[in-house]
């Protein structure tokens, strides 16, 4: 069985020499990662708290994006996905993002609106 | 080396892994199969979640005004700092599970070893972690009042801090002892266990301290949960109080809705089920290689399989943490 890591990442732009030291590199950007989303977390910049974007405060979309991003590392390079065949890649990622999405979409917006509900009607209805 | 492997009684055989669809063998396809559906039902709890969120979006809990212990520092605010030594933890189980796996395609043994057994330490102090979380939400902190309508009303003192109910509670002598389901009617307990303080309690302390103020659940227009007006406080307390609440269990919850709490026992729990059994599982595969066995078979193949199961439990961590305790 051959084991031929792809060593390259960042869209190629950062090589590691071996396997276990590009394993270190991730471990290092995650790491990097999780500390800046802590100290986002602690100190919640009034920027990002007092802005919001799609309804959503711009600080909770740093947060979903910095997710994504060391969940695309996770998957990539711990669990090698990198070196999969790309339709292997598909099936599991794309089949995953696409209900994922879905399934968001239609809570977070039912959501909303059962909250109007309760708002703006004479429903007081707890739980 | 391939003439030397170990029949697993697969070979040839379509549908037993014979020929290799994807180029990944049967079972690395399978545990891919078993991720992609175990993805989807955690996608299912945090989107419940989200949802329940956005319907209290107005008056849920911060997380980072309730998770603020640090195990041994008592007193000290420190939030997110456990969550954020937990993650840590699980990224670093993650990180020695992939050098094992490296460690097996070379075919080191004690390499595999080593490392295999750094990653079950890794999960075991992850579940004890999460056991100290859950014990540390369940005892509570300071206690707070639950109203007719279900909402949570705490206490704070005039410079904003919060207060204890035990700083301020004055003990009414009260000689009412909890029925058990053991005592009169079969299997009929109380509904809720007995606090230790009353609500009447509660209430002739409030009055008695001045400086106290209510704080409740709806946020304000900065964002921040609403003090009350001494005045509003008293009329607040007396009129909408029925019930003292402390920590949190299924059916309340001090620090907001119990479906906070319900969420945060499914998901951590569903969570730390999961770590749980990637522990035993890796136990099972550590002893595997301790005695040879893929060894003999000429693949570490299998450790390649348990370490998806267990990045993928990282990676749900990723999101259980961002969602449950950033966001």
């Amino acid at each position: 069985m051959a084991h031929e890591h792809k060593l390259a990442i960042f869209r190629g732009t950062l090589k590691f020499k071996s396997n276990v030291s590009k394993i270190w590199g991730v471990f290092a950007i995650l790491s990097i990662v999780t500390v800046v989303e802590v100290a986002l977390g602690i100190i919640r910049p009034e920027v990002l708290t007092g802005n919001t974007f799609l309804a959503m405060k711009l600080l909770n979309w740093v947060f979903i994006i910095l997710t994504l991003f060391k969940a695309y590392y996770i998957t990539w390079d711990f669990m090698h996905m990198r070196d999969e065949k790309s339709s292997l890649r598909r099936a599991v990622v794309w089949t995953a993002i696409f209900l994922i999405s879905y399934l968001i979409l239609i809570l977070l917006i039912e959501g909303d609106y059962i909250y109007e509900v309760y708002k703006n009607n004479y429903i007081k209805f707890d739980f | 080396m391939e003439a030397t492997v170990a029949k697993t009684g697969t070979e040839g055989k379509t549908w037993g892994g014979g020929n290799r669809p994807l180029k990944a063998s049967y079972g690395k396809l399978m545990m891919w199969f078993f991720i992609v559906s175990d993805a989807l039902t955690f996608s299912g709890f945090l989107a419940a979640y989200g949802f329940s969120r956005f319907k209290f979006i107005d008056s849920w809990p911060i997380a980072d005004q309730v998770f603020t212990h640090f195990p041994f520092l008592h007193g000290v605010d420190a939030p997110m700092y456990y969550v954020a030594f937990m993650t840590f933890i699980l990224i670093f189980s993650s990180v020695t599970m992939v050098l094992a796996v490296d460690a097996g395609h070379k075919m080191e043994k004690n390499k595999v070893i080593i490392y295999m057994f750094l990653t079950i330490i890794g999960g075991a102090i992850f579940v004890g972690s999460q056991a100290w979380e859950w014990n540390t939400f369940i005892r509570g902190d300071f206690g707070a009042v639950e109203t007719k309508g279900g909402k949570i009303l705490q206490f704070l003192d005039s410079e904003g801090e919060r207060v204890a109910l035990s700083e301020f509670a004055v003990s009414i002598p009260d000689v009412r002892s909890e029925h058990m389901e053991k005592n009169g009617v079969w299997y009929e307990g109380e509904q809720t266990s007995l606090t230790t303080y009353s609500y009447p309690e509660v209430l002739k302390g409030f009055l008695a301290n001045d400086n106290l103020l209510v704080r409740t659940q709806y946020y304000d227009e900065n964002g921040a949960p609403t003090v009350l007006s001494r005045e509003e406080s008293i009329a607040k307390l007396q009129n909408e109080g029925v019930l003292v609440v402390e920590g949190a269990n299924l059916r309340h919850n001090e620090y907001g809705p119990p479906l906070f709490a319900d969420f945060f026992f499914f998901i951590t729990g569903f969570h730390g089920f999961h770590v749980f059994s990637g522990v035993m599982i890796n136990i099972i595969i550590f002893f595997n290689v301790v005695i040879g066995t893929y060894e003999r078979r000429g693949s570490y193949e299998m450790v390649e399989k348990v370490g998806l199961y267990w990045h993928f439990v990282d990676l749900v961590w990723v999101f259980v943490f961002t969602f449950f305790y950033l966001v």
